[in-house]
C-alpha cells in the first residue's frame, strides 16, 4: 500500500511537467512557418484569403496567443487533441489507431533488450577480463555504435531481399486476411527485424550497465559474508547480488523510455510501420501541428506511465524505498 | 586455557600485487586460538590485521595471495583445502563479524531470511525447524522482539541490533571458531559497551574460541585472554593480556600502550575569568520528508543549548552520534544557520549576521574539520590551501604563500612540502595541513569537529600535543567536539555531554568525569572500553 | 601524468584514439583529396566500389562520387557532434551546478524543467524543432545540443549534490568564500572530469541523431552527409544496397571512436574503478 501511495505521488509531481511540455511545445509551434490552415489549404490546392479567414476563426487561430493557449489546454483536460485537417479526423483519433503498433514494437524491444542484456551483463561479469567478457563487451560497444536505421537497413537486405526469411516492412501480410493465431503470427514475423533493430542500442547499453553493476555489487561487504557463510559462486550470485544489481538498470528503464519512444520514429520509418513514431515523422513532413502536439502529448503521458510501472517495480525490489518518506 | 588450539597459523604470509606500498600484507605470522579463549589482534591501519582474518577464510581480494606457511584448523590445512572444502569450514567451522553491520547485511533481504541461510546452506533442517531456530538464536543475541526482528530488513535495525543480528548468523551453526573484524568500531560507546559483554557472554556459554581484531588496547583490556600485537604484517609481541597490557616488552607495543589517554583528567589549568564565547538557548530543528508539509519528520538537533567559552580555555562537546555536538558545531561557525538563540563572540552576535557579515568575520573563529582525506580540496597544492584564507580576506598573493610556509613550520611540517597536493601526505599530516589552514586567519576561537577521529592512536596522540602547544603558544580559545572521553578528559578544561540535542551535564572536566550527575553521563563513563586497564595505566605513569 | 600513461596501456582506448584521429585526419584531407563540390555529378550512376578507380567506393543513384561524399561527410558528423556536445555541455553543466549548489526552489524549479525535456522522447522534440526552425546545418546543430543536455546536467547536479557538503567546500565557507568562489574554485574542478568523459558519450549521441535525421531528409540536404546519403540509397537498397552500407560504416566507426575515447578517459581518470 504504502508503494502505491509512493507511486502516485510521483506520478501525482507529473503533471507539472506535463503542462511545463504542453505549454512549451505549444509556445514554440508558434514560431512555425505556416500554421494548421495554412496546411490544409496547401492541401485544397490553395484557396482565396477570405476563406483561410473564416477557417481561422473557426478554429480560433485568430485570438491571442494566451488565449490560443488557454483554449488548447482547457480542450485537453477534457482529452480533446483537436481535429487534424491532413487526415480529416480527430487528433485523438488518428493517434489510437497509430498507438497500438507502437506500444506492442517498444514492449517487444524493451523485453529483447532487457532480457539479452540481463544474460549478457551476468556472463561478461563472471568471466570479467576473459574472453566471453572481451567479446560480450565488444559486440556491446559495436552494437552501440550502430545506427539503428543502417542496420535495419541492412538487416531488410539480408533477411528480406537476399535469404527472403521475413517480411520488409508493414505491420501485417495485406496481400491476404488472416484471423486469430495466424494473424498474430504473421504480425510477430513482422516485428522480429524491427524489434531487433530498435532494441540492438539499448541491449548494448543495458548490458554494459548489468555488468558494471554485478562487478560493483560483487565487491560489496555483504557479498563477502555471504561468502563467508559459506555458500557456493552460485548461491551467491543468485541469493546475494543479481537483484541487487538489477537496480540501476530498472532505473535505466525508466529514464530511457523517452529514448526508446523517439527510437521508434525511426525504425517504424524503416520499416514503414503504420506507428506513433511514423505519424509524428509524417505531420513534420506535412506540417500538421496539431497532430504534432497531439503526439508530444501522448509520448509523455506514455513516458510517464512507463516510470510510473518502474517506479512500483523499483519499490517492489527494495524495501529501502519504502520505508523514506 | 592451556587446551589444544583449534586454530594455528604457522609462518602465515600473504603476499601484495605489485605496486603496492610493500610486497607482504603478511610475513611470517604465527599464533594459536585455543577453544574457550579470546585472542586479540590489535594493531594500527596497514598492520595486516584485516588481512590475516581473510587470508584465513580465504576471501583475499583479487591480486592479493597467500605464499607460504599453513593455517591448522582442527589440524586441517585451510592453505591447501578446495573451494568445495573451504565453503563447508566457512559459516560451520569459522564464521565472522565485520566492522560495519550495515554494509555487511544485504540491504534487500529479510534478517531472518539471511540468519535462516546458513542453515539452509549447511544443514538439511525443516523450514519449520529452521524458523525456531532463528528464533532462538535472535533471542539469544538480546535482540528486543526476535520475532519482529526477523521480519525486518536491515535499515530497519539500529546500528547495535544489526551487529547483533550478524552475531546471531554467525553463531548459527556454534561454530568452533568466531573472527571477529573490529566488530565495536562503527558502534557508539554505549552499545560498543553491550555487544563486548554480549560477545564475551556467547564465548563463554558456548566455549567458542574468538579471534578478535581490534586497534583500541581499552577494548583489548576489556575482553582479551590473550593479545597479539602486529605492526607492518609481523607479529611484534604476544603473551597475556594482563602481562602485555601492564609489562610491554616491544618499544611498538609500549609506544601504543602510552599513546591511549587515560580517562582521569590531568589537574585544572586555571581559567580565565572572562568568557571570549557564550552561546545561549541555540536551537535548531531539521523537517525532512513529507509532501506539502503532510508526513513530514521533525527532528530537534540542538535543543535550547547554553554554554560559555573563557578566553583561552578549551572546552568539549562531547556526545555519541546523532547527540547534535556536530550540528552545534557548525551552528557556531555559520556553516548552519540556528533557529534560534545567540552566539555572542567578542560581543557580536553571530547568530543574527546576515551572510555577508559572517564571511567578513570569519576569521575570528575557524573551524579544524574531522576526515583528513575529505577536508583538503585534492586539486589544490598545500601551501594554496593555507594560504586561501587570507586571500580570500585581501592578503596579496604572494605574501599569503609566503606565510603559508612560516605556519607549515609551525604545525611541524616541511615548509618545501607546500608544492604537494593533499593526497601526498598521510594522515596525521594532512590533519596539521587543515590546522594550518584555520590558523592562517589568525582566529580567536578555533572548533575542532572529532579532529582526531579518524587518525591511528599515535598519531592521535601527537596531534593532541600539536594542539595542546598551539594553544598555548598563541593564546587560542578551543571548542572541541568528540565522542572519545579519554580524549575529552585530556585536552578540554570543560565538558559538556549532548544526548538527543540537548546537554544534560557540564562543568570543570574534572568535575563531570570525577562525579557525574546525570545517569547519561554515568552511562557513557562506565561504557569506556578497559577502564580498569586505565587506571593501572595511570597508576604505572605517575 | 599517470592517466596518460594508463590511457595507452589500453588496448581498446588506443584503438579508439587510432580511430578518431583517421575520421579527423579524413575530414582535414576531405578538401585536399577531392577539390570538387562531392555533391556535384561526377560520372555514371550506380558504379559499384572497386569496378572503377576513379571511384574506389562508387558512385550513388546520381552519379555523385560516393568516397568524396564520405570524406566530407566526415566534417559534418564531427562539425555537429563536436558543436552540439559543447552547447549540451555547457547549457548542462551550467543548469546542473546551480541546480546542485543551491538545491531547494531553484534545484525544484530547474530539475522540472530538466525532467520535462527528459520525459519528452528527444527525437521527437528534435523533429518539433527542426519543423520549427527548418533544417539548415546550425538550426540542426543548436537543436540537438538543445536536446542533449539534460543528461549531462543530471550529472553535473549529482556531483554538486555530493561535493557541497564535502568538509573541504564548508572550509572554503568558514574561510569566508562567497558563493561564485566556491561554485567555480572549490566544486566545479571536482566535479568536471566526469562531466568531460560523459561528454565522449553526448557526442556519440549527437552524431547518431544527426545521421537518423538526415537518413529521415530532414537535415540540411545540401551538404553532404552520410546521413543523407543513406536515406538516398535506400530507394536502390534491392540491388544496390551498398550506397546505404558504406555510410553506415563510416558513422559506425566514429561514433565506435569517440565511445573507445570516452571509455579509455574514464578508466585513465577513475583508475579505481578499472581494476575491479
Amino acid at each position: 500500500m504504502r508503494i502505491l501511495t509512493l507511486a502516485g505521488r510521483r506520478l501525482a509531481a507529473s503533471i507539472p511537467t506535463l503542462f511545463l511540455i504542453l505549454i512549451g511545445v505549444f509556445l514554440l509551434l508558434q514560431f512555425a512557418p505556416g500554421d494548421t490552415v495554412d496546411a490544409m489549404m496547401a492541401q485544397m490546392g490553395g484557396g482565396d484569403a477570405a476563406t483561410a479567414r473564416e477557417l481561422r476563426k473557426f478554429y480560433g487561430l485568430d485570438l491571442s496567443i494566451p488565449m490560443q493557449l488557454a483554449n488548447y489546454l482547457w480542450r485537453l483536460v477534457r482529452l480533446d487533441l483537436g481535429f487534424s485537417s491532413i487526415y480529416g479526423k480527430p487528433v485523438a483519433t488518428v493517434i489510437m489507431e497509430r498507438l497500438p503498433p507502437t506500444i506492442l514494437l517498444m514492449t517487444a524491444s524493451l523485453s529483447f533488450a532487457f532480457f539479452f542484456g540481463l544474460v549478457f551483463g551476468v556472463i561478461a561479469a563472471r568471466a570479467v577480463n576473459k574472453w566471453p567478457d572481451t567479446l560480450i563487451s565488444t559486440l556491446g560497444l559495436i552494437f552501440y555504435a550502430t545506427p539503428s536505421f543502417w542496420f535495419g537497413l541492412m538487416a531488410i537486405v539480408v533477411f528480406s531481399i537476399y535469404l527472403q526469411w521475413l517480411p520488409a516492412g508493414g505491420l501485417e501480410d495485406i496481400g491476404q486476411v488472416q484471423t486469430g493465431v495466424w494473424r498474430m503470427i504473421d504480425i510477430a514475423r513482422h516485428l522480429i527485424l524491427p524489434t531487433l533493430t530498435l532494441g540492438l542500442i539499448f541491449l548494448a547499453i543495458y548490458l554494459r550497465i548489468m555488468r558494471a553493476s554485478m562487478l560493483e555489487v560483487l565487491n560489496l561487504d555483504y557479498v563477502r559474508t555471504a561468502r563467508a557463510k559459506g555458500l557456493d559462486e552460485t548461491r551467491v550470485v543468485t541469493g546475494h547480488v543479481l537483484r541487487n544489481a538489477l537496480l540501476p538498470m530498472v532505473t535505466l528503464i525508466g529514464l530511457q523510455a523517452g529514448t526508446m519512444l523517439g527510437g521508434s520514429v525511426v525504425v517504424e520509418s524503416v520499416f514503414s510501420l503504420p506507428g506513433l513514431g511514423r505519424l509524428a515523422y509524417e505531420s513534420v513532413i506535412q506540417r500538421d501541428l496539431n497532430t504534432l502536439l497531439g503526439i508530444v502529448f501522448v509520448s509523455a503521458l506514455l513516458v510517464i506511465t512507463v516510470n510510473f510501472v518502474v517506479d512500483l517495480l523499483y519499490a517492489r525490489l527494495d524495501p529501502r524505498i519504502s520505508a523514506e518518506g | 586455557m592451556s587446551e589444544a588450539p583449534i586454530l594455528s597459523l604457522e609462518d602465515l604470509s600473504v603476499r601484495l600485487p605489485e605496486g603496492a606500498d610493500r610486497s607482504h600484507a603478511l610475513k611470517d605470522v604465527s599464533l594459536s586460538v585455543a577453544s574457550n579463549e579470546i585472542l586479540c589482534v590489535v594493531g594500527e591501519s596497514g598492520s595486516g590485521k584485516s588481512m590475516m582474518a581473510n587470508a584465513i577464510m580465504r576471501l583475499l581480494p583479487q591480486g592479493v595471495e597467500i605464499d607460504g606457511g599453513r593455517a591448522l584448523f582442527e589440524d586441517r590445512d585451510l592453505c591447501a583445502a578446495s573451494p568445495a572444502e573451504m565453503r563447508e569450514v566457512r559459516g560451520a567451522g569459522i564464521a565472522m563479524i565485520f566492522q560495519e553491520p550495515m554494509t555487511a547485511l544485504n540491504p534487500l533481504r529479510t534478517v531472518g531470511d539471511q540468519i535462516a541461510e546458513m542453515f539452509r546452506v549447511h544443514t538439511g533442517l525443516s523450514r519449520a525447524e529452521i524458523d525456531k531456530r532463528v528464533l532462538a538464536l535472535l533471542d539469544d543475541v538480546r535482540i528486543p522482539d526476535p520475532r519482529l526482528a526477523a521480519k525486518a530488513y536491515p535499515h530497519e535495525l539500529s546500528g547495535g541490533q544489526r551487529q547483533r543480528a550478524m552475531i546471531a548468523m554467525a553463531l548459527a551453526l556454534d561454530p568452533r571458531l568466531l573472527i571477529a573484524d573490529e566488530p565495536t568500531t562503527a558502534l557508539d560507546v554505549t552499545t560498543q559497551a553491550q555487544i563486548l559483554k554480549l560477545i564475551r557472554d556467547l564465548q563463554q556459554r558456548k566455549k567458542t574460541a574468538v579471534l578478535f581484531i581490534t586497534h583500541d588496547f581499552g577494548v583489548v583490556a576489556e575482553i582479551a585472554d590473550r593479545v597479539v600485537v602486529m605492526q607492518h604484517g609481523r607479529v611484534v609481541e604476544h603473551g597475556l593480556a594482563n602481562e602485555v597490557l601492564n609489562h610491554p616488552t616491544h618499544a611498538y607495543t609500549r609506544q601504543l600502550i602510552a599513546a591511549v589517554p587515560p580517562l582521569k583528567a590531568p589537574s585544572p589549568r586555571p581559567l580565565s575569568p572572562e568568557n571570549i564565547l557564550a552561546i545561549a538557548g541555540v536551537s535548531k530543528t531539521y523537517r525532512s520528508g513529507g509532501f506539502l508539509g503532510r508526513g513530514a519528520r521533525i527532528t530537534a538537533a540542538v535543543r535550547n543549548a547554553s554554554l560559555t567559552l573563557p578566553k583561552g580555555g578549551t572546552l568539549g562537546i562531547v556526545g555519541e552520534s546523532g547527540s547534535g555536538k556536530s550540528t552545534l558545531a557548525r551552528c557556531i561557525v555559520r556553516l548552519i544557520d540556528p533557529d534560534a538563540g545567540a552566539i555572542l563572540l567578542d560581543g557580536k552576535d553571530w547568530a543574527k549576521m546576515g551572510r555577508d557579515e559572517v564571511r567578513r568575520e570569519t576569521r575570528h573563529i575557524q573551524m579544524v574539520f574531522q576526515d583528513p582525506f575529505a577536508s583538503l580540496n585534492p586539486r589544490r597544492k598545500a601551501a594554496e590551501l593555507v594560504a586561501q584564507g587570507p586571500i580570500v580576506h585581501g592578503t596579496p598573493r604572494a605574501t599569503a604563500i609566503a606565510e603559508a610556509k612560516r605556519l607549515f613550520e609551525l604545525v611541524g611540517l616541511d615548509p618545501s612540502a607546500g608544492d604537494r597536493f593533499p593526497h601526498e601526505f598521510s594522515g596525521g599530516q594532512r590533519q596539521r595541513i587543515g590546522l594550518a589552514r584555520a590558523l592562517a586567519l589568525k582566529p580567536d576561537v578555533l572548533v575542532a569537529d572529532e579532529p582526531v577521529s579518524a587518525l591511528d592512536v599515535s598519531v592521535q596522540a601527537q596531534v593532541l600535543k600539536l594542539l595542546g602547544e598551539l594553544r598555548e603558544r598563541l593564546g587560542l580559545s578551543i571548542v572541541f567536539i568528540t565522542h572519545d572521553l579519554r580524549v575529552a578528559a585530556q585536552v578540554c578544561d570543560l565538558v559538556a555531554v549532548m544526548k538527543e540535542g540537548e546537554i544534560v551535564e557540564h562543568g570543570p572536566v574534572a568535575e563531570v568525569f570525577g562525579r557525574p550527575q546525570h545517569p547519561y553521563t554515568k552511562a557513557l563513563i562506565a561504557s569506556v572500553p578497559g577502564g580498569e586497564f586505565t587506571a593501572q595505566h595511570e597508576a604505572a605513569v605517575s | 601524468m599517470d592517466a596518460v600513461k594508463r590511457y595507452f596501456r589500453s588496448p581498446a582506448a588506443v584503438i579508439g584514439l587510432v580511430l578518431l584521429l583517421a575520421v579527423i585526419a579524413m575530414a582535414l584531407a576531405a578538401g585536399f583529396l577531392y577539390p570538387r563540390d562531392p555533391l556535384a555529378l561526377a560520372g555514371r550512376p550506380l558504379v559499384w566500389p572497386f569496378t572503377n578507380p576513379r571511384f574506389p567506393l562508387g558512385t550513388d543513384n546520381s552519379g555523385r562520387d560516393i568516397a568524396a561524399q564520405v570524406f566530407y561527410g566526415a566534417r559534418i558528423s564531427l562539425l555537429i557532434g563536436g558543436v552540439a556536445t559543447a552547447i549540451a555541455i555547457t547549457i548542462g553543466t551550467l543548469l546542473g551546478a546551480f541546480a546542485g549548489y543551491y538545491g531547494g526552489w531553484v534545484d525544484n524549479i530547474l530539475m522540472r524543467i530538466t525532467e520535462a525535456f527528459q520525459t519528452l522522447p528527444n527525437f521527437v522534440l528534435l523533429l518539433v524543432l527542426v519543423a520549427v526552425f527548418g533544417s539548415t546545418l546550425t538550426t540542426v546543430t543548436i537543436a540537438i545540443g538543445v536536446v542533449s543536455w539534460p543528461a549531462p546536467a543530471r550529472l553535473t547536479r549529482a556531483e554538486f549534490l555530493s561535493l557541497r557538503n564535502r568538509e573541504f567546500v564548508q572550509a572554503g565557507r568558514t574561510l569566508g568564500m562567497k558563493d561564485l568562489q566556491l561554485i567555480l574554485g572549490e566544486i566545479l574542478p571536482n566535479a568536471l572530469p566526469p562531466v568531460i568523459v560523459y561528454a565522449g558519450v553526448v557526442m556519440a549521441v549527437a552524431i547518431l541523431l544527426e545521421s537518423a535525421l538526415a537518413f529521415l531528409r530532414l537535415s540540411d540536404p545540401n551538404v553532404a552527409s552520410w546521413g543523407n546519403l543513406i536515406g538516398l540509397g535506400r530507394d536502390v537498397l534491392r540491388v544496390q544496397w551498398y550506397v546505404s552500407a558504406i555510410p553506415g560504416i563510416a558513422i559506425l566507426v566514429t561514433v565506435l571512436a569517440v565511445s573507445l575515447v570516452g571509455q579509455g578517459l574514464n578508466d585513465a581518470l577513475n583508475p579505481r574503478l578499472k581494476q575491479r
